[in-house]
C-alpha cells in the first residue's frame, strides 16, 4: 500500500505539477500563461519519467518539449492581438470539448481503477537500456522501418515548410 | 605510498565516506545518510559555482583591462580582488523595482530559472575521478536539456517586462539559442561516437590523447557555438547596447538582475568547463591515478586557461549582425559539422569492424580507448585527423570561391557606379 517515501514524495510533487500544469494550460485566459503552464505540465512528465528509471526518455522530454515551447510562445506573441486580459469566451466549442476530455478522462481512471489491487512488480530495468534502445532503433528486428518512416514524415515536414515560407 | 597520506590523495571519497559514517553513527539509515550526503554535495557545487563567479568576474575584468592597455580594479582588496564582492553589495542593497504592467510571476521566476539552468549544468560535470555530482548514463544530453531552459528563462523575463526592447531581445534569444543548438548537438556526437558512452566520466577517462586532438573541427565547433549559446561578443545580440539598449535583462534592477548577471557569468564559466570535459581530457593529468585529488587542480587550470581565450574574443572581437549570426551558423557551422558527424561515423564503423576480423590491430577496436595507452591510440587519432583536415580544406575552398564571387560581383556593380560617381552621367 502507499509508504512515506522519498520515491512516493517525489512522485506526488511530480504528479502535481503535470495534473495542476496541464489545468492551467486550459482554464488560464492568457496565452503566454498557457505556455508555460505547458512546461510545467511537461516537466512533471519528465519527472515521471526519471522515477520510472528512464532518464533517457526524461531528458528528451524536455529537451524537446521545453525547445518547442520557447518557439510557441514566441509564435503566440508575433500572431495574436492581445495576449492579456482577454475576458469574452472566444471559443464556442469549449462544451464538446469538456465533455469529451472528461469521457477520455474517467475511461483512464476507470482502466487504472480496475488494475488495482492487481499490480505485480515489474522486472528489473535493465542497466544499460540506452544500448538496447539505440539498437533497437537500427536493427531491422527492431524498429527500423518505424523509426526511418518517422524521420521520413518529419523531413517532409521541415521541406514543407520551407517551401511554405519562400512561397510568401 | 604512506597509508596516512591516503586521505588527502583521494579527498573527495574521503569526505564522503566520513560523513556517511559519521550520519550513520548519529541514527541514520543507510539510505537517509546517503540522501543527506548527497544533499551536502549538491549545496557544495552549487556554492561553488556562485562563489567561483568572484573569480571569474574579477579575472574577466582584469585581463580585459590588460588587454585594452588599463590597470582595471584596484582599489577594493589586494589586486582589486575584492572588488565584485563590493559590487554584489550594491546590487543587494538597491530596490526591485517592478514595472507597472509587468506579468508578476513570470517576471520574478526568469531569473531564477536562469541561474538554475547553469547550476544544473555542473551536476554532471567531473571534477576529478571521484568528484562527480552525478554520473548519469546520459550526462551529454542532461546538459543539453538543462540548458535549454535557459532560453525559457530569457523568454520569460523579456515577455514578462513589458518593454519592446525587452521583447526583441527574447525574441533575438529564440532565434539564436535554438539555431545554435543544432551545432551543439552535431559536434556533441563526436566525443560520444569515439567513447561509446554519454557518460561524462567515461568520455574523460577515454581521453588518454585529448580529443580535441582527435577532432579539433569538432572542438573548435563546439567552443564556437558554445559561446553564442551564453551570448558572448562576438555573439552579443542579446542585449546589444547600441542597438536594443540592455536586451532582455532591462527591466531587472537590484538583485533581480544580480542573479541574471550571475547566470551569465557563471554559463560562461560552465561551457568552459564542459569544453574542457569532452575535448580538453577534463581531469586528466599525469600522475592523476595514483593521486585522484590532483584532478581538481589539472580540471581547474584547464578551465581557467579556456576562461581566458573567451575573454580574450571578448575584448578584441566586434559584433556581428542577426543576419550575419543566422548565415555563419545554418550556411558554415551546420554544413561542415554535419559532414563532420557523417564522416567519422562511417570511418569508425568501417575501421572497427575491420579490427573485429582481424585485419587491423586492436587499438582500432570500439571501446578500446580507455584501455590504451597514448602511443596506442596514434594510428587511430592519424586517421581522424585526416578526417579533420579533409573538411576544413574542402571548407576553406568552398569558402574562397564563394568569397571570390562576392568580390567580382563587387566589383562589377563598382564599375557599372563608376560614371554617376565621377559625375559624368
Amino acid at each position: 500500500m502507499l509508504t512515506f517515501s522519498p520515491v512516493s514524495v517525489s512522485f506526488f510533487i511530480m504528479a502535481l505539477f503535470t495534473i495542476g500544469g496541464g489545468l492551467g494550460v486550459v482554464t488560464t485566459r492568457n496565452l503566454v500563461h498557457a505556455a508555460l503552464f505547458l512546461v510545467l505540465s511537461l516537466f512533471g512528465i519528465a519527472g515521471l519519467y526519471v522515477l520510472l528509471e528512464a532518464p533517457y526518455l526524461a531528458v528528451i522530454q524536455v529537451l524537446v518539449y521545453v525547445g518547442a515551447i520557447s518557439i510557441l510562445i514566441t509564435i503566440t506573441v508575433m500572431v495574436t492581438r492581445r495576449l492579456m486580459g482577454i475576458e469574452e469566451t472566444y471559443n464556442r466549442q469549449w462544451p464538446i470539448a469538456a465533455i469529451i476530455s472528461g469521457l477520455l478522462g474517467a475511461g483512464l481512471i476507470a482502466l487504472v481503477v480496475a488494475q488495482f489491487g492487481a499490480l505485480t512488480p515489474v522486472a528489473d530495468v535493465p542497466v544499460d537500456n540506452i544500448e538496447q534502445l539505440g539498437r533497437a532503433f537500427v536493427t531491422h528486428q527492431g524498429f527500423l522501418l518505424p523509426f526511418e518512416v518517422a524521420s521520413v514524415l518529419l523531413l517532409a515536414a521541415m521541406i514543407g515548410s520551407i517551401v511554405i515560407s519562400r512561397d510568401v | 605510498m604512506p597509508e596516512a597520506l591516503a586521505p588527502i590523495l583521494d579527498i573527495a571519497t574521503f569526505i564522503r565516506e566520513t560523513l556517511l559514517s559519521l550520519f550513520e553513527t548519529l541514527g541514520a539509515s543507510p539510505e537517509l545518510a546517503n540522501g543527506l550526503v548527497t544533499f551536502i554535495g549538491a549545496f557544495l557545487i552549487a556554492n561553488f559555482v556562485l562563489l567561483i563567479l568572484v573569480v571569474n568576474i574579477w579575472m574577466e575584468r582584469k585581463v580585459m583591462a590588460r588587454l585594452q592597455d588599463r590597470i582595471g580594479p584596484n582599489r577594493v582588496g589586494p589586486w582589486g580582488l575584492f572588488q565584485t564582492v563590493a559590487d554584489l553589495g550594491k546590487l543587494l542593497s538597491k530596490e526591485i523595482i517592478i514595472p507597472s504592467q509587468a506579468d508578476l510571476i513570470p517576471f520574478l521566476l526568469a531569473p531564477l530559472l536562469a541561474v538554475m539552468s547553469v547550476i544544473g549544468i555542473w551536476a554532471v560535470i567531473p571534477f576529478a575521478e571521484t568528484a562527480i555530482g552525478t554520473d548519469v548514463s546520459i550526462g551529454v544530453l542532461y546538459f543539453m536539456a538543462v540548458s535549454s531552459f535557459g532560453i525559457m528563462a530569457i523568454l520569460m523575463a523579456g515577455w514578462s517586462s513589458n518593454n519592446k526592447y525587452a521583447l526583441l531581445g527574447a525574441f533575438r534569444a529564440v532565434a539564436m539559442l535554438v539555431s545554435y543548438e543544432v551545432p551543439i548537438i552535431l559536434t556533441l556526437m563526436v566525443p560520444v561516437l569515439l567513447t561509446g558512452s554519454m557518460r561524462m566520466n567515461e568520455i574523460v577517462m577515454a581521453q588518454n590523447i585529448w580529443f580535441i586532438f582527435m577532432v579539433p573541427l569538432a572542438g573548435i565547433i563546439f567552443y564556437i557555438s558554445q559561446v553564442a549559446e551564453v551570448g558572448r561578443q562576438p555573439f552579443d545580440l542579446l542585449e546589444a547596447e547600441s542597438e536594443i539598449v540592455a536586451g532582455y535583462h532591462i527591466e531587472y534592477s537590484g538583485f533581480a538582475f544580480a542573479i541574471f548577471y550571475a547566470a551569465e557569468w557563471a554559463h560562461g564559466f560552465a561551457i568552459c568547463a564542459l569544453f574542457v570535459t569532452l575535448f580538453l581530457g577534463g581531469w586528466q593529468g599525469p600522475f592523476v591515478d595514483q593521486i585522484p585529488t590532483l584532478g581538481f587542480i589539472y580540471f581547474l587550470g584547464k578551465t581557467f586557461l579556456v576562461y581566458i581565450i573567451q575573454i580574450w574574443m571578448r575584448a578584441t572581437v566586434p559584433r556581428l549582425r542577426i543576419d550575419q549570426i543566422m548565415d555563419f551558423c545554418w550556411k558554415l557551422l551546420i554544413p561542415v559539422s554535419l559532414a563532420l558527424v557523417v564522416l567519422i561515423a562511417l570511418t569508425e564503423g568501417i575501421i572497427t569492424t575491420l579490427a573485429e576480423q582481424g585485419i587491423l590491430t586492436a587499438p582500432f577496436l570500439a571501446n578500446y580507448f580507455s584501455t590504451a595507452t597514448a602511443a596506442d591510440m596514434l594510428p587511430r587519432t592519424f586517421v581522424l585527423l585526416t578526417i579533420n583536415a579533409f573538411i576544413t580544406i574542402v571548407t576553406l575552398f568552398l569558402l574562397a570561391r564563394r568569397g571570390r564571387a562576392e568580390r567580382e560581383r563587387f566589383e562589377a556593380m563598382r564599375q557599372s557606379m563608376a560614371p554617376i560617381e565621377a559625375g559624368t552621367d
